[in-house]
């Protein structure tokens, strides 16, 4: 692609969401909040459509990075607003712009107190995290990160559950102490290199101690955001107080910051540690996806059971990146992409369940199928994709990953692969408590199916979770270059 | 229309079918959803009679449909290979599924949830051709896993019963289990290889056989050929991993007939037939088959023998014919494998429908114990079940014989380690396949009638559903024969597959077994080592089938299949009061067989228990007491204590700020003094 306009795609993709937010807020108190939620889709929609001109003129061939935009920002510090995305970031931003349509869609009817806050929350946080996935610049991508905690810890604690401020301050502490470890090493970088431009960092040499000190200050900091064990726990509290709406784009997006900044910061700028260290992170990795496989099948609760199954699929991404292979990193990657369908579809389903029956409890349920035929049709199809079935989304970064941890070592693919029989046993033993059976009680008998607007979200997903499913082609073409780069620089390293 | 087009409608016609069925079934209405249902796999079965005709003719394709991903430096596609193997499984699994289609009319004529089958078993069949007819792994492990989806959703069809939905389930994870072996055999060949294009990776395959598995020393490819064998143990059912099959009976029969008897159980089976090239190199992985396929063959023969309910019978009797055809496979006897994969295909569909016929006609009581004397009322259905039967048992001249008698040869040709205990499983388990077999038909159809009394022992109808089967799906039908009535046959719909499977399970042996076993038939697609004769051996001494017919007549196979049928006669017809005082000798043996030899008691206790109590374990003491409770709460408690004591020194008191100023700039002046 030869011509692509001049128009700065990316930093509209970062300001439109936050700008519309801004208006969404200016529109007040509930008594408009139609006007607020018509704002809302718009500026939703505005947002992806202005991404898709990214994957149009993106060229998977090119190395480094692509649609930059620099300006000065802070000169004294040499601060810059400068953003470009490259194989390894483009598809979260559409993937981040997309589900924002769909978390305001999905809180059109079930939010009814500060309407216009909560859907400015979303859109704000969107664009927030658009910025994270652009930034090319440290303090630029420091501000993005702190500053997306705000939204989300107000969406929890102000729409959440009984627990809100409980699990909105865990979540908070949690993540902010791993980030400041994680700004100590911002800034040694630029004390080192005198730039806060992140490219430049990936060429700066640095010696092991301090490459050492580097990762676990962002293994610190981007671990607590994935989250990896053993800092996951505050995931589940997080997940379970949020509404709907907040679970989805944590699960969807903000789980996706961290994992993002390994491939962005920590493997880059600190080769060497990484390949060294790579034991470590592997073996937390594991342990994600078996202890929480585990742990996933002793859960009472909806929510936190998908939580769980949540950390164990993402302990595929950070074992995917860790064994430093191509099929290992697309592996990841791709992952990353499918659980940011298939966690927001489960999120969305539980969200359908709970408006109507206000418990979360699988033991509240049983026989869901008998009074919502459709929807139990969709939650299938999305629980398959949670055990990674061919054909669905889940399939293709779970399989990828399998083959480069065989690769790597077999006893690795071994315990990986255990997620066949522990994610289809917590899943489908999940969807048969709730959905299968005889009608179980008098709630569930009331049951209305699922209408026009729920149809519209799930069949979406469904269709984003079947094409990925057939078709990853394009998924994995536009990463090629990048992951191949990548790779190539850690195995150069930097210590000579 | 050229041939790659034809390929391509084969799986999409039942794929459209199943679309159509599944999503728009209510517009369509049940008759519209049938129609719809047919036309997709009556079409695919056209399609692979022309297909095999232009095979026939010399024409085989390998090619790629299009390209699934491209990660790592491997080519994942989406492709068909198709060759003899491919085009004879293609017309078993059309032709079986067109007639589980047609009959499915009769079946589920009153079920609520009529289209939703259909759709079902278009959508099986759609994923079974994608299985067989695939060039690669990816497209292999794919169709592996979707049939395995079919089989979970048709298990659970009546999704009300609690046992239906606990074997659905059960089923699946199972399955999860092989397929985690499948998965890894199908990571070793891409680590090693590359690629998973099945004709990469055979060409390759003399570079696997001196390879070891790196970090552990294991024999490369043994390690390859018995991980992607645990994956078929899975699917095809095989002793540890069989337990899911007795209980999948929980479908609908027609179900029982297609998924879990002619076709998806034999995928592995298929499978590992396709892998020969692989599996011909390694003589510990055809040895691990063998021993496996004759345990299998015999043990689960005899669990046939304690069974009440009639489709369980006939699932144990699948269970042991799918060890049969593991021998097969174990003894390089490939083509025999697939020979007798074909011939029970038919004979074991006729079966399971003539089974399903007698419970239309007993008004859905599936308790032997009940029926009695039936031939009289169903005439139709007692015909085509004894041609059935005496298939199964191998009575010279019927198909199953001609392939049963080809296996047991190839075992007895056979050195490989384990072949002696193999032979010994396979013979045994001839006499005790004619006796559960002939128990049943005894049982069913002849006898003194026991229906349609008020029964005795409700209790022992056991982990069959008395629960739902009438409340809610019968509409109306009581469960059994009420006093008085009497079984009527079933209708058309029902009876034409029947009868239609009747005629190839009579002669479909005798017109195959001279080009499929011995003369080289199935041709690249199957490879045998020199170093396993068996079956060339056999072959210098076939002299067709009219010969082995009454080389058959007089041999030991055929004497222990007589002594079944005796033996069941005189325990079931002649002395009827034989079998319980026979129970009360050998009261031990019993009490193991009734109870399955325990599989299903240790994996609820030890695996289904032991997950659960491990979960709530490391939940309770990883997760809230030792992360949560020790390392947040006390980190934050450690906080507080700080704040506490931090605190102390906020005492307001002016002196003490006084004090401590003057004794800090002391000790700085000392420190600085001293170091300068």
């Amino acid at each position: 692609m030869t011509d692509i306009p001049d128009i700065p795609f990316l930093s509209l993709a970062i300001w439109i969401p936050i700008l519309g937010g801004l208006l969404v807020l200016a529109t007040g108190p509930d008594r408009n909040a139609w006007m607020a939620r018509l704002v809302a889709l718009l500026t939703a929609i505005l947002g992806f459509a202005v991404t898709i001109p990214l994957y149009i003129y993106f060229d998977a061939a090119k190395v480094g990075m692509q649609f930059p935009e620099a300006r000065s920002w802070i000169a004294y510090f040499n601060i810059n607003y400068h953003i470009g995305i490259d194989g390894l970031s483009l598809w979260f931003v559409l993937l981040n712009s997309f589900i924002t349509i769909l978390v305001v869609i999905a809180g059109w009817q079930t939010v009814q107190n500060r309407v216009a806050q909560y859907m400015a929350a979303f859109l704000i946080m969107s664009g927030l995290m658009n910025g994270i996935f652009a930034a090319l610049d440290g303090v630029l991508f420091y501000v993005f990160f702190e500053a997306s905690l705000i939204p989300l810890y107000l969406i929890i604690g102000v729409w959440g559950g009984p627990n809100r401020v409980h699990a909105a301050i865990k979540f908070f502490l949690f993540t902010l102490a791993g980030s400041l470890a994680m700004l100590l090493a911002l800034l040694y970088l630029h004390s080192v290199t005198d730039s806060f431009d992140i490219l430049v960092w990936h060429r700066a040499p640095l010696s092991m101690v301090e490459q050492s000190l580097i990762f676990f200050a962002f293994l610190a900091a981007f671990g607590v955001k994935v989250p990896m064990w053993p800092v996951h726990t505050w995931l589940p509290d997080a997940h379970v107080e949020a509404p709907t709406g907040g679970s989805v784009v944590l699960a969807a997006i903000a789980l996706k910051l961290g994992a993002y900044g390994f491939v962005r910061f920590s493997l880059p700028i600190a080769p060497d540690a990484a390949v060294a260290y790579a034991p470590i992170v592997i073996a937390l990795s594991l342990i994600a996806v078996v202890y929480i496989g585990f742990v996933a099948l002793a859960q009472a609760d909806m929510k936190k059971l998908v939580a769980y199954s949540s950390i164990s699929h993402m302990g595929f991404v950070t074992l995917g990146f860790f064994m430093l292979n191509p099929l290992g990193v697309e592996g990841a990657l791709i992952q990353m992409i499918s659980h940011g369908f298939v966690s927001a579809a489960m999120f969305l389903c539980i969200g359908v369940l709970y408006d109507r029956m206000h418990s979360r409890q699988i033991e509240d349920y049983g026989g869901v199928v008998n009074t919502m035929p459709k929807f139990a049709a969709f939650f299938m199809l999305f629980a398959m994709a949670n055990c990674g079935l061919p054909a669905t989304s889940g399939f293709v970064g779970e399989f990828t990953v399998i083959l480069g941890a065989v690769q790597y070592n077999f006893w690795i693919g071994l315990l990986a692969a255990t997620t066949l029989i522990l994610g289809a046993a917590y899943t489908l033993w999940m969807y048969k408590r709730v959905v299968f059976g005889a009608v179980a009680n008098e709630h569930v008998a009331k049951l209305t199916d699922i209408g026009a607007r729920e149809f519209f979200f799930l069949a979406v997903l469904a269709a984003c979770v079947l094409a990925m499913g057939l078709y990853p082609f394009p998924f994995a073409d536009a990463m090629h270059t990048s992951v191949n780069e990548l790779l190539r620089h850690v195995s150069a390293g930097k210590l000579h | 229309m050229n041939m790659q087009t034809l390929y391509l409608l084969v799986p999409i016609a039942p794929l459209a079918g199943a679309i159509i069925a599944g999503l728009f079934g209510k517009t369509i209405g049940r008759t519209g959803a049938h129609i719809v249902a047919i036309a997709g796999v009556l079409a695919a079965f056209i399609a692979s009679v022309l297909i095999f005709l232009d095979v026939q003719a010399g024409n085989t394709f390998n090619g790629a449909l299009y390209t699934w991903m491209q990660a790592g430096g491997i080519n994942f596609e989406i492709g068909f290979l198709i060759d003899k193997l491919t085009v004879l499984m293609m017309l078993v699994v059309t032709f079986v599924s067109l007639m589980v289609h047609i009959y499915t009319i009769g079946y589920m004529a009153d079920d609520p949830g009529y289209q939703r089958f259909f759709s079902y078993i278009s959508l099986f069949t759609f994923s079974m051709l994608m299985l067989v007819m695939s060039n690669n792994f990816l497209q292999l492990f794919f169709g592996w896993e979707a049939v395995g989806l079919v089989s979970y959703l048709l298990i659970g069809f009546w999704y009300e019963r609690p046992t239906a939905i606990y074997a659905n389930m059960k089923a699946f994870l199972v399955n999860r289990v092989g397929d985690f072996g499948f998965l890894l055999g199908i990571g070793l060949i891409a680590a090693y290889t590359g690629s998973l294009d099945y004709q990469t990776v055979f060409d390759n395959s003399q570079n696997l056989v001196v390879q070891e598995v790196s970090g552990i020393g294991w024999p490369l490819l043994t390690t390859i050929c018995i991980c992607l064998f645990i994956g078929a143990m899975g699917k095809s059912a095989q002793v540890p991993l069989h337990v899911w099959l007795p209980d999948s009976m929980e479908g609908p029969t027609p179900i029982s007939a297609l998924i879990h008897a002619a076709t998806m159980v034999t995928a592995g089976i298929f499978m590992v037939a396709r892998m020969s090239p692989l599996f011909e190199l390694s003589e510990a992985a055809l040895s691990f088959v063998l021993v496996i396929g004759a345990t299998t063959a015999l043990f689960m023969g005899f669990l046939g023998i304690v069974q009440n309910d009639i489709k369980r019978v006939v699932a144990y009797s699948t269970l042991s014919q799918l060890g049969y055809m593991t021998v097969a496979l174990g003894v390089s006897a490939y083509s025999a494998a697939v020979f007798h994969l074909m011939t029970h295909a038919f004979f074991k569909a006729l079966l399971f429908l003539g089974a399903g016929s007698v419970i239309i006609g007993m008004r859905h009581d599936q308790d032997m114990r009940n029926m009695g004397g039936l031939w009289k009322y169903m005439p139709i259905t007692w015909a085509t079940s004894l041609l059935g039967t005496l298939a199964l048992i191998g009575t010279p001249g019927f198909s199953g014989f001609y392939s049963k008698d080809s296996i047991i040869e190839a075992v007895h040709a056979s050195s490989i380690p384990g072949s002696d205990y193999a032979f010994f499983c396979v013979l045994a388990g001839v006499f005790v396949t004619a006796f559960y077999s002939f128990r049943m038909y005894f049982l069913v159809f002849h006898g003194k009638a026991r229906f349609g009394q008020p029964q005795g022992d409700e209790g022992e109808h056991g982990e069959h559903s008395e629960h739902s089967e009438h409340d809610e799906h019968d509409h109306g039908h009581s469960h059994g024969l009420a006093p008085g009535q009497k079984p009527k046959e079933s209708p058309l719909v029902v009876t034409l597959p029947l009868i239609l499977l009747a005629i190839p399970s009579v002669l479909i042996g005798l017109f195959t077994i001279g080009p499929l076993l011995f003369g080289g038939w199935f041709g690249e697609a199957i490879f045998v080592s020199d170093n396993h004769p068996a079956l060339k051996e056999m072959a210098e001494s076939f002299h067709g089938w009219g010969q082995m017919l009454l080389h058959g007549l007089i041999s030991m196979p055929s004497g222990l299949a007589l002594a079944g049928v005796v033996m069941a006669w005189i325990f079931y017809v002649m002395w009827p009061a034989a079998p319980a005082a026979i129970r009360r000798v050998f009261g031990v043996l019993h009490t193991l067989l009734e109870n399955k030899y325990y599989f299903d008691r240790f994996n609820e206790i030890v695996f289904a228990g032991g997950a659960r109590l491990l979960g709530k374990g490391l939940w309770k003491q990883g997760d809230q007491n030792l992360i949560d409770g020790i390392g947040v709460a006390g980190s934050s408690r450690l906080v507080t204590l700080a704040a506490r004591i931090t605190s102390l020194f906020q005492t307001g008191h002016l002196y003490q700020y006084a004090f401590t100023m003057i004794a800090g700039v002391f000790v700085l002046l000392t420190f600085w003094l001293f170091l300068a």
